[in-house]
């Protein structure tokens, strides 16, 4: 393997700012990924002819993907820094940000519509208050296990990067919003306004704009069971929608 | 509209918990954050939160949990607030079970627990091993339920900067950046939270996230809040070493039965096992660290003649192992690419987490009237050495502590008196950015952090001697004049996160300056401080609280006494059960 790691990172100086690209060339070192690659620019920011540039902006928290942060497309695919080894990136490395939502700079995007997708659908569970109330119901562990795996969504858009559907056009919410509406549903206290989920997720940009294309599923790096979870919010809103009708 | 209003900086599980908590009473909250509150640092934590509720018949109480709590830091904690925590621990799990944390559940549907380290019971509750990240998930649910209804308004991508003190010293609001923009703005309130989380980037490469910078804490010491405990440093024992981050293998897979050792003579050697035969590998982590210190660096016993040990969990059922730590085992997977249910871990201890913090009072307040702080930032509930699962428990009870007594500051504070204070603090603060743009040296602020972080894990970690104390302290004013010929190597735009950078790493130093000086002081041994030469604990000199105060000359170290009135303290041993040496 080359001692070198090639880098082109696509570059904004701003959201109205046109963007540019730059390479850089670092020395290989054991186990780098990319957040050590851009660490080691920040140290040193200079461009692959030895051009002093400016560090290049980045987001990133936790470093071992539980926080979302850090999610850009690397070599064509959405997916976060952290876990992006350098040594199974192969020759070359392009860096994106995010191309569904606005460029803040460099590689940041707002993702701020995510979390308001979140209030649409009534993303919480209502309880009473956080005084002590005793314990809360009782759950079988494997309805557990299936909250569990949506509950791991971090809230991060490779779903979103990847679905045809969300795009300006739509309005559509996108997968991973869906799945929260349906583990909220799923919970014992939350089950009790479910047809205020099911309501918001029926109506503009909502369930229907998906086409079951299941390209979020593969991208998604939680394993968070997408469509298996739409599937079932399908058939939920259906039902929903018939039961409105007959008792209209 | 300031006098009902309450200022939360931070929004881990320590903010978030205080901001419900305080919306819930028709208080309205400004609830500022550097990162989009649901990535604070919080959802790192993986390995669980403790409770005693005793359900699986082993006679446990909050009583027991105190007396652990207690013991394994030392005796250095005030005894009346961690007894309160332990109290209030069962009425927080069940809160977060009623939010619809996906804890794991028994057959009969009831919560799981689990085993840590320092204790002998089953009092960890856990939901897989991402603890941390559905408990924050819950309650940042909770503040956007609140922040629809109007009571919670979040301000994230805005760094805190300091605090506004009115005519009569009391704190009255923020000041704080926009990062984007770099908008400089005062944030008026009757009372303030700090919950800014741990400073463990003093420390280079940590388990912490990269946002850890202690910054805030920093700020309001620089302001003349007390820092307390600061040398209290836990370096945890079993963490996967990488370039840019040394990612934590949780406690939690020694509490389904993960087991250390080294190959000696051709055999694997588990020495906690055998250093410890009470607890074994679940020892505390400070003791565990140690004996991982000693077996690789003194011994030279590391596997593959590296600083690194075996933690292996490959006895166990690969699909049990799914359920209890998928999301850790992920972590090692993705990072290393080997499966820990087929080859044993190899880790190495890390820094991880500061007992120390700003000083507060049994309400949280800081030594600054109407400033409280919560969560890692404060000192309070660990003493010398924090047990694993306490943490995410003092962050929770430390935040709905702070929202109370908060609550209570604001509805009996006066008019302030004085001049209106919030300009001047805003036009300091820009002056300071304004300062570090014109400076040009040829010093780059990350590389001399990375510096820093060398001198500090080399000399203030494991095991500590008083000359090379020495040393770090004259390389950390060495440091403090080198920051003054940096050449941001960005000085304007959009997003310039050299810029705060910079201005953190100041922080950084100032701090590190405390950490430091407070080890050198302290000549015994006492949880995670260790000093070869002091090698006992000495409680006529030491059973005392470091005070930090900052100074023009630096820190001025002051000595409190420690609230001591429930349990008498007693020598701390792991290898025979703590009840046969009880009086
Ligand atoms: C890898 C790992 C695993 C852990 N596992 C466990 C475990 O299993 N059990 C346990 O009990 N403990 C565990 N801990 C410890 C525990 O996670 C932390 O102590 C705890 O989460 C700290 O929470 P906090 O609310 O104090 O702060 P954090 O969650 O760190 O949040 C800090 C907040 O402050 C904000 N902030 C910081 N600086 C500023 C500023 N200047 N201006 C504005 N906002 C600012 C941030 O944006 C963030 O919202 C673990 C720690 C690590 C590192
Ligand atoms: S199934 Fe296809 S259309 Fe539907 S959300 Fe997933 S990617 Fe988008
Ligand atoms: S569902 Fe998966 S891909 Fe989508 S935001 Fe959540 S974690 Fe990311
Ligand atoms: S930094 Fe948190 S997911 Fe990569």
């Amino acid at each position: 393997m080359s001692d070198t790691v090639r880098l082109r990172i696509r570059r904004q100086d701003g959201p109205e700012a046109r963007a540019r690209w730059e390479s850089f060339a670092l020395r290989r070192k054991p186990h780098m990924n990319v957040i050590s690659c851009l660490q080691a620019i920040q140290a040193d920011p200079v461009d692959a002819d030895g051009r002093a540039t400016t560090p290049v902006v980045w987001d990133c928290n936790c470093l071992e993907e539980v926080c979302g942060a850090c999610t850009m497309v690397i070599n064509g695919r959405a997916r976060q820094a952290c876990t992006a080894l350098v040594d199974e990136l192969g020759a070359s490395i392009t860096l994106e940000p995010l191309g569904k939502f606005p460029v803040v700079r460099d590689l940041v995007v707002d993702r701020q519509v995510m979390f308001e997708n979140l209030k649409r659908i009534k993303g919480w569970i209502p309880i009473d208050g956080t005084y002590d109330l005793g314990p809360g119901p009782r759950l079988p562990e494997r309805e557990r296990q299936f909250a569990y795996s949506l509950s791991r969504c971090m809230t991060c858009g490779c779903c979103m990067e990847a679905c045809p559907q969300v795009n300006p056009r739509t309005n559509f919410i996108g997968p991973a919003t869906l799945a929260q509406a349906v583990y909220f549903n799923a919970s014992p206290t939350g089950r009790m306004t479910a047809s205020e989920r099911l309501e918001a997720v029926m109506g503009d940009g909502g369930i229907t704009e998906c086409g079951n294309a299941q390209n979020c599923v593969k991208a998604c790096p939680k394993e968070v069971p997408l469509t298996t979870a739409i599937a079932g919010l399908n058939r939920a809103t259906t039902w929903h929608y018939v039961k409105n009708w007959l008792t209209r | 509209m300031d006098r009902k209003n309450i200022v939360i900086v931070g929004g881990g599980l320590a903010g978030q918990m205080a901001a419900v908590r305080a919306a819930e009473q028709h208080f309205h909250v400004d609830l500022v954050s550097l990162v989009p509150i649901k990535r604070s640092h919080s959802v790192c934590a993986q390995g669980g939160i403790n409770a005693a509720v005793n359900t699986k018949g082993e006679g446990d109480s909050p009583w027991e949990h105190f007396d652990d709590t207690i013991y394994g830091g030392d005796f250095l904690a005030n005894q009346t607030p961690v007894k309160r925590m332990c109290e209030s621990a069962p009425g927080i799990i069940y809160l977060f079970d009623r939010m619809g944390v996906p804890f794991n559940r028994t057959a009969e549907g009831l919560l799981d627990f689990r085993r840590f380290g320092g204790t002998k019971h089953h009092r960890t509750a856990y939901a897989g091993a991402t603890t941390g990240q559905q408990l924050l998930y819950a309650l940042d649910e909770q503040v956007r339920r609140y922040e629809v209804a109007g009571q919670i308004t979040k301000h994230e991508g805005w760094e805190f900067l300091s605090v506004v003190r009115d005519g009569g010293g009391a704190c009255r609001g923020v000041v704080a950046a926009n990062h984007v923009d770099g908008a400089i703005r005062a944030f008026r309130a009757g009372a303030v939270i700090l919950a800014t989380g741990g400073p463990g980037l003093i420390f280079g490469r940590s388990t912490n996230s990269v946002i850890n910078t202690g910054a805030a804490a920093a700020a309001v010491y620089l302001q003349g809040g007390v820092y307390a405990n600061g040398e209290f440093i836990q370096v945890h024992p079993t963490a996967i070493p990488g370039e840019d981050k040394l990612r934590l293998m949780s406690e939690s897979a020694r509490g389904e039965g993960g087991r250390v050792w080294v190959p000696r003579d051709g055999k694997p050697w588990y020495f906690l096992e055998e250093m410890y035969p009470a607890y074994g590998n679940l020892v505390p982590r400070d003791i565990a660290t140690r004996a991982i210190f000693e077996v690789c660096v003194n011994q030279g016993l590391g596997v593959d003649g590296k600083n690194q040990v075996y933690l292996d969990l490959t006895h166990i059922p690969a699909d049990e192992l799914e359920v209890k730590l998928g999301g850790i085992l992920e972590i090692y997977r993705k990072f290393t690419g080997e499966d820990p249910a087929r080859v044993p871990m190899k880790v190495f201890p890390a820094v991880h987490y500061s007992m120390g913090g700003l000083w507060v009072d049994f309400d949280q307040m800081t030594s600054i009237p109407g400033l409280f702080a919560a969560g890692e930032c404060e000192y309070q509930y660990h003493g010398g050495n924090r047990l694993g699962a306490n943490s995410l428990l003092s962050c929770i009870h430390g935040g709905q502590v702070a929202a109370r007594a908060a609550m209570d500051h604001v509805d009996g504070v006066p008019a302030a008196p004085g001049p209106d204070p919030y300009d001047a603090e805003v036009r300091r603060q820009e002056a300071v950015f304004e300062e570090i743009r014109s400076m040009d040296g040829d010093e780059n602020p990350y590389r001399l952090h990375r510096e820093l972080g060398e001198v500090m894990t080399d000399n203030v970690t494991v095991v500590r001697h008083n000359d090379r104390l020495d040393e770090t302290l004259e390389r950390i004013a060495e440091f403090k004049e080198r920051w003054r010929h940096i050449g941001p190597p960005d000085r304007d735009g959009t997003l310039n996160q050299s810029l705060y950078f910079t201005r953190q790493l100041h922080h950084m130093l100032e701090l590190a300056h405390v950490i430091a000086l407070g080890a050198r002081l302290r000549d015994e041994s006492r949880g995670a401080h260790y000093k070869p030469a002091f090698p006992s604990r000495d409680d006529d000199r030491f059973l005392k609280t470091t005070l930090a105060t900052h100074t023009p000359d630096g820190p001025r170290i002051d000595y409190e006494d420690v609230d001591i009135q429930y349990l008498p303290p007693r020598p701390r041993v792991y290898d025979v059960y703590r009840k046969e040496d009880r009086p």
